[in-house]
């Protein structure tokens, strides 16, 4: 027994030598040198230098001007120091009301969209919180808003769309998404 | 055809295919052939040498066993102590504070059981310092100690007749060095060039295109989430997990970890053949787990794909399935693989939260913990499945009145014993522990507030998975509940415990007092056991055993959850 505990006491240090500083070493160094920003976060850069967020860290938009994304439950909303998801189940009659009503705010600010219109990621919250993309759907339901916030043609603002939305992976495995910030990113380019 | 299934497909193909070869050369490191990896001879060598451990000592398994909990129960002060006084140690950026003993004790046993229950949020409950000598040194000693377990019982089961059960160290060591390490390198790789990050810097300040700050929680990432996936340990970076936009940043690094969850137990199985040279036996419990595998994903995949009634009932486009809890990048079709992936293993880790899943498909990741033996966690997922053929083995033998024998030793009434308290425990454990908390919850309406996120049926669904994720060690929640207090705490922790280490113990007995008998010679009397009949027996007899006892519980929680509107 004491042998064994004298063992286990220099086999762990021996494995925090091989583990916790050589394994992460390898990772570390890496990361610095093809790592899309030396290991941090990756940022997402504005044409004349300014970064404005992370690259694939959602954020909060609520002008008319810019395209919005999905609801979020980390913090006070697109928190990035407190990633969460609701947690509601979907047969939770409070939530049932919160969707409700979300989806109405969504319908007052895009009139011109029937209800079975309004697809149903842009009023349910992501699991992180902090979700970067929008489905294409929810894109095309605020060209005609965004288009009209910024006196641009509707053809105009669907072009960017295009531009930004992103095909699955190989055109043949998991969903088309559309960046939000990405695509925000692009407008105001557009607009300068 | 729709990508989303596409992706699902593909994952399973590669998967299938890929745990072939590697079962091959798991099975050969096991045995000490020639691998690729023999350039780490000389660093295993070293650490032999600075730990005081003589290799080529062999152990028979009670010694096995001592040196396997001896360490374990030093891993705990290890752990405990780091994790009380992490906010005075380096490495802390961003000036978090110790946790709680009450918290700490949770944390630290639930990493230790390779479970990774986490009632913490990873960006404020940890520093970058216990992420990595606690958190991720756990991640890999501990999935690398149910390796070795196993190990130990496929040198048993393949001897004729032996007291040698192998080194448990040299075993710890080698499933570190040359299974777990070199694919969390590659995985690591895969990772940082998608975007994971892996540094040391504290929070990023942004600005966003609005106007407003943001702080962008990172570190090193892609450090902890490989082996957390690889060694089926599943506890994430951030406090959610993969579903987390840095910690999983594209649907590529969504199939990757995805993979990395399944690979190393179904490659168990086929090592399994390899080791004994009994293909034919590997084949034929590899179908048994893969199709009770793919029905729970058939089934998620409707359910999560179809959408919720309820956001259905209110008239709005649900094209793309049930879409509260989950990104749009991984997509409904690529959590509804993932929560089974995570749940059929003992992995836990989430790319969405499981909380929001559809009624039906929350069910079946639970009952792929409640019967924890479909590929299962690395290691002890064959182990757990060893006891169930073992008891197969003894019902068929009285069915057809012949000896039972599994392997060319007879099975006996000790070792049915042990086979059968190890697998009553289990839903002893969660549906005891489930009781005791409804009940309290049921007569103090102030703790059912205080604990759960959604009322009635939903809320027992709660409790019964935070159990069942202890007892299965799973990891996983449905992460409403508030579990972050001295009754979830030390409950859990205690199921914890006891989930990991009576199993361990029962079937490394049974392996070492079968290994101890006389060989007998297989005969037209010998009850075969790599036969399809015999397949389906073994899952009858899981079915019947493990499933069915849950099935009361299940119908008050998900499937009364399901059918109440």
């Amino acid at each position: 027994m004491k042998s064994n505990l004298l063992k286990s006491l220099r086999l762990t240090l021996v494995f925090c030598v091989f583990f916790s500083v050589f394994y992460i070493f390898i990772l570390w160094l890496f990361a610095k040198v093809a790592g899309p920003n030396g290991g941090n976060a990756e940022v997402a850069v504005l044409n004349n230098g300014k970064v404005v967020g992370g690259a694939n860290v959602g954020q909060n938009f609520t002008k008319d001007i810019y395209f919005w994304g999905r609801p979020s439950c980390a913090g006070d909303g697109y928190d990035a120091s407190s990633s969460s998801g609701s947690n509601k189940a979907t047969t939770n009659q409070e939530y049932l009301k919160e969707v409700e009503s979300r989806i109405d705010t969504f319908l007052v600010k895009h009139p011109y969209l029937k209800r079975e219109e309004v697809p149903a990621d842009i009023v349910t919250a992501s699991g992180s919180g902090l979700d970067p993309d929008i489905s294409v759907a929810s894109a095309y339901a605020q060209v005609k808003r965004v288009a009209a916030a910024r006196g641009m043609s509707e053809e105009q603002v669907k072009n960017i769309v295009e531009e930004v939305k992103q095909d699955p992976l190989l055109g043949l495995f998991g969903p088309s998404k559309v960046n939000v910030l990405k695509l925000n990113m692009a407008l105001d380019e557009k607009a300068n | 055809m729709n990508t989303e299934i596409l992706g699902s497909a593909l994952q399973i193909v590669l998967l299938v295919v890929l745990a072939y070869p590697l079962g091959r050369y798991i099975a050969k490191v096991y045995k000490g052939e020639r691998v690729w990896t023999d350039f780490m001879a000389p660093v295993e060598k070293w650490m032999f040498k600075l730990s005081g451990i003589n290799p080529e000592e062999s152990m028979n398994w009670k010694k096995f066993l001592v040196a396997l909990l001896t360490i374990n129960v030093f891993w705990f002060f290890w752990g405990m102590f780091l994790l009380v006084f992490q906010g005075y140690l380096p490495l802390n950026p961003d000036g978090n504070v110790g946790q709680t003993p009450d918290q700490a004790f949770n944390t630290c046993i639930s990493f230790m059981v390779n479970c990774n229950l986490q009632h913490y949020s990873g960006e404020s409950g940890l520093t970058y310092f216990t992420q990595l000598f606690v958190i991720m040194l756990f991640q890999f000693i501990t999935a690398a100690t149910g390796m070795a377990a196993l190990a130990g019982i496929f040198r048993a089961m393949a001897a004729k007749t032996t007291q040698d059960f192998g080194n448990f160290w040299v075993l710890l060591v080698k499933s570190c060095s040359r299974i777990l390490l070199p694919l969390s390198l590659v995985v690591g790789f895969i990772l940082i060039i998608e975007g994971t990050p892996m540094g040391f810097d504290g929070k990023m300040e942004v600005t966003t295109l609005e106007g407003q700050t943001q702080m962008i929680s990172q570190g090193p990432t892609a450090a902890i989430v490989p082996i957390k996936q690889l060694g089926t340990n599943g506890g994430g970076y951030f406090g959610v997990n993969s579903s987390h936009p840095l910690e999983n940043p594209s649907f590529l690094t969504n199939m990757v970890e995805c993979w990395s969850i399944l690979i190393i137990p179904m490659a168990m199985v086929f090592a399994l053949g390899f080791y004994l040279k009994r293909k034919k036996l590997a084949y034929s419990i590899f179908g048994v787990m893969l199709f009770a595998f793919l029905v729970g994903v058939v089934c998620a995949h409707y359910f999560e794909m179809g959408g919720s009634k309820q956001i259905d009932e209110m008239g709005i486009a649900q094209d793309l399935g049930s879409m509260e809890g989950k990104e749009i990048r991984i997509g409904a079709a690529g959590t509804a693989l993932w929560s089974q992936v995570t749940t059929v293993t003992s992995n836990g880790s989430v790319n969405g939260m499981h909380d929001s899943l559809t009624p039906i498909t929350g069910m079946f990741s639970m009952l792929n913990m409640m019967i924890n033996c479909w590929f299962g966690g690395v290691g002890v997922g064959f182990m757990n499945y060893y006891v169930f053929i073992i008891i197969a083995v003894f019902i068929s033998g009285l069915m057809v009145g012949r000896t039972p024998e599994f392997l060319g030793k007879k099975v006996e009434a000790r070792e049915m014993k042990i086979a059968m308290i190890v697998a009553l425990a289990h839903p002893f454990f969660i549906l005891v522990f489930t009781a005791i908390s409804s009940f309290l919850a049921a007569h103090n309406p102030e703790l059912a507030d205080a604990w759960l996120n959604n009322p009635s049926f939903h809320g027992l669904s709660e409790m019964l998975y935070e159990y069942t994720s202890s007892a299965a060690n799973n990891g996983s929640g449905f992460e409403g509940l508030s579990d972050n207090t001295y009754f979830w705490n030390y409950t859990c922790g205690i199921v914890l415990i006891m989930g990991r280490y009576l199993p361990i113990v029962g079937q490394v007995a049974i392996a070492g007092l079968l290994a101890n008998k006389k060989f007998i010679p297989e005969s037209a009397g010998t009850l075969k056991t790599d036969t399809a009949t015999f397949a389906v027996m073994t899952f009858l007899v899981i079915f019947i055993v493990a499933a069915l006892s849950f099935f009361p519980a299940l119908t008050l929680g998900p499937i009364a959850d399901y059918l109440s509107f």
